[in-house]
């Protein structure tokens, strides 16, 4: 894909984003009038998002002028870390689940991204790197933060017949692959899903965003295709890595299903 | 250790007349969330029928559990066959000591495929229709869904799934709890004729005096994690 593909722009005034805080009004209003609860986060949500974008934008902005891969890495970088701390706090009950999260993001953001660029998909440039990367990462967190989240409800469900299992001689891996299976598929569902209905149901971002920005209808298309495909990749191998190490921390190196209730818990980072 | 055919070590009783020791722990203590739940446990446990009774809580599921080692004590030592447990490869071992825990927890599936799943971890093809005679449950059990089955039915298949593995020694905690008279008889029944066709141990968890004695030659009783009692049915009851 060439650069040129992708140069469309559109300019967006500031005029025009306060304009749309109107919405907010009319969420916080809708939340209001039913007791909701929720005005104060959203008014926390739309300030955040203002702070965190504008900042977002200025530093792919000055990474975009640099122009050099490593800043590229060190931004990806970041996001894998911030990303393992986030979705640690969505899987509480596994114990020591940063490990797992953290070489999960990081092999689903390197391998996609490798790939794409391998393939010639997307040149090695900040322009595509930085947000691609961030979306690849973004969704592998979530799916490996769903993952996890189930793999620990999973693991204190099934502990009867994990054990049970175990006291036949199975080891750990065998005794907790059912449990590690439907905690994968969790993690996954929701991106083939959303897959699955793409363009019937709803309009992907991407391709909103290209076709607001006066984008070739086919271009908007072929790269949302190339997106979603990469993001059925990372998440994949996120949830994977993410579960298939995480279970062993409920183990002990005899076989054995630790008895976590028992031991003093784990504070999420 | 003390040498095979010498009778097992018990705090109280003590004789020469007794079948070999099949599992020795001495001064056997374990905690679980700061609580002391086992607490300097010496006793023997001979081969034959062994029945663990005390009353809820006391810790005798705990201690049926250190014997397959799914835990290991925090002091002290357990031998099986005179050989410290921490030598014994843990797979390995609790395939020749099968545990069967006190609530049914089969793996989803026909009971056919439970077997064949227990008995191709022990790298044994089963022979599905004994395994299910000897648990009591007839051979049209082994197509059914393990999921259709009643809690009494489980407790069996899970009881037959164990047998497929052809294990040497079954632990078994609390076998009937959670069943009715007829289907408590029936496991009891299944158990007898078990001893009697196999050349098996058994050491069973139970909360009812009387079920030792319908079952057990050899009884060890156990109150707020220590023992109490340990010896031959007659004098254990005495």
């Amino acid at each position: 894909m060439t650069t040129a593909a992708l140069s469309t722009s559109i300019h967006v005034s500031i005029g025009q984003v306060a304009a749309s805080l109107a919405l907010v009004a009319l969420a916080a209003a809708v939340s209001y009038w039913w007791k909701a609860d929720l005005e104060r986060d959203i008014g926390i949500a739309t300030v955040r998002s203002l702070v965190q974008l504008t900042l977002v934008g200025y530093a792919i902005k000055l990474i975009f002028e640099a122009d050099t891969i490593w800043l590229v890495l060190l931004l990806l970088a970041v996001m894998v870390v911030f990303g393992a701390i986030t979705a640690r706090h969505r899987a509480t009950k596994v114990p020591g689940a940063f490990r797992p999260l953290l070489i999960a993001l990081a092999l689903a953001g390197a391998s996609t991204l490798g790939l794409v660029v391998a393939l010639g998909i997307f040149e090695p440039t900040p322009r595509y790197l930085v947000p691609v990367g961030g979306m690849v990462i973004g969704n592998a967190m979530t799916a490996a933060a769903v993952a996890l989240n189930r793999l620990g409800d999973e693991m204190a469900d099934s502990r009867a017949r994990i054990e049970a299992t175990l006291a036949l001689g199975a080891t750990a891996r065998e005794a907790a692959m059912p449990t590690v299976r439907r905690s994968l598929r969790s993690g996954m569902i929701t991106l083939v899903d959303s897959t699955k209905t793409t363009g019937l149901i709803f309009f992907p971002g991407t391709m909103v965003g290209m076709l607001l920005a006066g984008a070739n209808p086919t271009d908007a298309v072929r790269l949302q295709l190339i997106l979603l495909y990469t993001l059925l990749g990372s998440v994949s191998i996120a949830a994977l890595v993410a579960t298939g190490l995480a279970y062993r921390n409920f183990f002990t190196p005899a076989q054995q299903l630790r008895d976590l209730e028992a031991e003093p818990a784990e504070t999420p980072a | 250790m003390r040498p095979a055919g010498r009778p097992p070590r018990c705090r109280f009783i003590f004789r020469w007349d007794h079948p070999p020791v099949l599992f020795e722990l001495r001064e056997v203590g374990f905690s679980r969330g700061g609580r002391r739940v086992l607490e300097s446990v010496s006793a023997g446990l001979p081969a034959g029928a062994t029945a663990i009774v005390g009353p809820s809580g006391s810790g005798k599921s705990t201690l049926l559990r250190l014997l397959n080692r799914l835990a290991d004590p925090d002091s002290g030592e357990i031998a099986y066959r005179e050989r410290p447990l921490g030598e014994y490869e843990p797979l390995a071992l609790r395939r020749e000591v099968a545990l069967v825990p006190q609530l049914p927890a089969l793996l989803e599936g026909t009971v056919e495929s439970n077997l064949r799943y227990a008995a191709g971890l022990a790298g044994r093809e089963p022979d599905v229709s004994r395994a299910l005679r000897l648990a009591g449950l007839g051979a049209e059990f082994a197509e059914r869904d393990v999921g259709r089955l009643s809690v009494g039915e489980q407790q069996r298949a899970m009881l037959a799934r164990a047998l497929a593995q052809e294990p040497r020694v079954l632990l078994l905690d609390e076998p009937t709890s959670a069943l009715d008279h007829a289907a408590r008889d029936a496991i009891e029944a299944a158990l007898v004729e078990l001893r009697r066709e196999l050349e098996i141990s058994f050491v069973l968890v139970s909360h009812d005096p009387e079920q030792a004695r319908r079952l057990a030659e050899w009884v060890v009783r156990i109150e707020s994690g220590r023992i109490a009692g340990c010896g031959p049915l007659a004098e254990a009851f005495a």
